[in-house]
């Protein structure tokens, strides 16, 4: 199969507070022939909060991380569902308002650059599911998780709004009924578990303005996927990682319950699967320990 | 052709590209009594549903032909009204305008149809919706304006001061985003999401001279910053009013008018601009202290952990973005406020 190449927005979490999501990205890149290249002249893309002080600063930045990836001519893939909504966000926005996007473009004239609207933007977990697919995923499993019953948590910020985040790949996600993680597990011969809130929100963006409703977000989350048997979590997103996986202190506080369940990056579930050297995968980052690999 | 040929010319292919499907479906459906019952139950009713049916049909049916004693709210049947909002598997809908066709694409043969809220039942789909009211009042829902009782002309709005509302004037208060939204679940002081909307409605209008509006909605624990950013309101509101988009339009007003005062959560977006400025990238940590300040110390516990277990980079250690003169020009270029 020809190499596929990315323009790879990492986001400042996983260069930071996730170092492990980082790590099994590379790894599992690696495993699938995906070549990403980092675009490393990116900013932070304001976390869906830059937006609420300065919305056109907010714009402005996104739509010149944007104009990296188009400068290489290729598809921008994000790893973070926030990063993933408001680039996409953002791309909506001007490609729908063509007196906007000149504003920017004004803006972005002044270092050089132009935000055109070539380049598509995606979350790696859409991206291999559209462009590798899942019965060629499932093909290159070398390490069925079959032991596993594993619980998706989808985070908001790639299902939701769905009318945006379906344009940004191939098979349309249901909000209420999302698929694409849960297909994920089973491509990697885990067992999928169902529980209501995997869909729903981990509190992660307001965890420091109102940490009590955040906190009994996130305990709602990890307790409805323990009283479904899942053995542990997988997410798409860091910030939702972060919550679920740091915050099990205030969250079994906030619901009088202890809850805590290990949980995984997608790309850590999918290089356990491939086969990837463990080290690589950066479990050892984890705060609720992964006792199972 | 006379228009009688045209007419069945029309019909018929309209009949031969529309067809209408029928298929079974298992309605799990909540019953309750508050004067009756100490508590609520699921009656489960099976029917043939055709693709041309919408929710508030089935719950016809349920009361024609099952039990006339099952109780909901309609009234216009033409999504304008909003009172017969309700949740089907979970997802709250406009019952007169959600297709079941929609639904059963969404969620198979078995549905469960609850109220929006079942703690707040009274019989059935019938709740005390005094919440949502209560918290739609306290947003002054209304124009605040010194009206000339003698007028000589229109008060006229123009296209573009019409559209600074933005599309919020289109909501029915029906609900439906409210009762789902996870933060008024879990906080029942928080305003909630169709409360925002009008608060913006009323805020974006020209004519509005209302002064405590935007001072109530600045409210830590019940106003705009306790929002989780979930989206779920924009993608239930049955009349795309978009209510966290409003939300957003909310905190740029507070920012722009100098009503954003110095706190958590205001610093918390000031915050980024700051570590963009500096780095590009963001200095999560230095985020977290500049939005805390001396809040910091609730956070130790974790962060040394965090520590511990390599996720924490010291100031020093962050890679700043490369190019960083670009975006530092670009701050300071493109920046619309100042805190
Ligand atoms: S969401 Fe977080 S990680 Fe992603 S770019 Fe924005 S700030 Fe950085
Ligand atoms: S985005 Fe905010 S207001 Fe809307 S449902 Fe989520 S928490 Fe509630
Ligand atoms: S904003 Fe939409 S969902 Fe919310 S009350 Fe208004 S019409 Fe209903
Ligand atoms: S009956 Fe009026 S909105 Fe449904």
């Amino acid at each position: 199969m020809e190499k596929l190449r990315y323009a790879l927005f990492t986001g400042c979490t996983a260069k930071q507070s996730t170092p492990e999501q980082y790590m099994s990205t590379m790894a599992v890149a690696e495993k699938l022939n995906i070549e990403l290249v980092e675009l490393t002249e990116a900013s932070c893309c304001g976390a869906s909060h830059l937006q609420d002080y300065d919305d056109f600063l907010s714009l402005v930045l996104n739509a010149r991380n944007i104009a990296y990836a188009e400068k290489h001519g290729l598809t921008m893939v994000t790893i973070c569902n926030t990063c993933q909504l408001n680039t996409a966000m953002t791309k909506h926005r001007l490609d729908n308002d063509a007196d906007l996007k000149a504003r920017v473009n004004e803006k972005l004239a002044e270092v050089g650059l132009e935000y055109k609207g070539t380049s598509l933007i995606t979350h790696f977990l859409y991206a291999i599911i559209d462009d590798i697919g899942l019965d060629k995923i499932a093909e290159m499993v070398v390490t069925p998780l079959s032991q596993f019953n594993i619980a998706p948590f989808y985070g908001c910020h790639n299902i939701r709004p769905s009318e945006l985040q379906n344009e940004t790949h191939n098979k349309a996600e249901n909000p209420y009924n999302p698929t694409s993680l849960d297909d994920l597990i089973i491509a990697c011969g885990g067992k999928n578990v169902d529980y209501d809130e995997k869909n729903k929100c981990c509190g992660f963006h307001a965890e420091l303005q109102a940490p009590k409703t955040a906190a009994i977000l996130t305990g709602n989350a990890i307790a409805g996927a323990m009283d479904n048997n899942a053995d542990w979590m997988v997410t798409p997103c860091p910030l939702c990682h972060l919550k679920l996986d740091t915050q099990t202190h205030h969250a079994s506080e906030a619901i009088g319950r202890d809850v805590a369940l290990p949980v995984l990056h997608m790309q850590q579930m999918l290089g356990l699967a491939l086969g990837c050297d463990q080290n690589l995968l950066g479990m050892k980052h984890h705060l609720t320990k992964v006792d199972f690999v | 052709m006379n228009l009688e040929q045209e007419l069945t010319k029309r019909k018929k292919e309209l009949m031969s590209t529309h067809k209408i499907t029928t298929q079974k479906v298992n309605f799990k459906v909540f019953r309750f009594n508050a004067d009756e019952d100490y508590l609520p139950y699921y009656e489960d009713y099976t029917m043939e549903v055709t693709s041309e049916e919408v929710v508030l049909d089935i719950m016809n049916r349920i009361k024609w032909d099952y039990d006339g004693s099952f109780s909901y709210r309609r009234s216009c049947r033409h999504g304008i009204c909003g009172a017969c909002a309700i949740k089907v598997n979970g997802r709250s809908t406009l019952a007169c305008k959600e297709s079941m066709t929609t639904m059963i694409e969404y969620f198979g043969n078995e549905m469960t149809i609850e109220p929006l809220s079942t703690k707040r039942a009274i019989k059935d789909m019938i709740i005390d919706k005094g919440d949502f009211w209560k918290k739609h009042e306290a947003v002054t829902p209304y124009v605040v304006d010194e009206i000339d009782e003698t007028p000589e002309s229109e008060n006229l709005l123009s296209p573009a001061e019409a559209n600074a509302l933005n599309d919020a004037d289109l909501c029915i208060q029906c609900g439906a985003c409210h009762y789902a939204c996870p933060v008024v679940e879990v906080n029942e002081d928080f305003m909630g999401p169709a409360a925002f909307a009008a608060a913006y409605r009323f805020e974006a209008d020209v004519r509005d001279g209302d002064v405590s509006r935007l001072t109530d909605v600045n409210q830590m624990g019940s106003g705009v910053w306790d929002c989780v950013k979930c989206f779920e309101c924009a993608e239930v509101c049955p009349k795309d009013v978009n209510p966290i988009e409003k939300i957003t339009q909310l905190h740029n007003m507070l920012f722009q008018q100098g009503k954003a005062e110095s706190n958590v959560a205001t610093r918390h977006a000031v915050g980024f601009e700051k570590s963009i400025k500096k780095n590009g990238v963001l200095d999560e940590g230095g985020l977290v202290l500049y939005s805390e300040m001396a809040g910091i110390v609730k956070h130790v516990p974790v962060a040394l952990k965090m520590f511990s277990k390599g996720k924490i980079v010291p100031p020093w250690g962050i890679v700043k973005s490369e190019n960083l003169d670009e975006i530092q020009k670009l701050v300071k270029s493109s920046s619309t406020v100042k805190f």
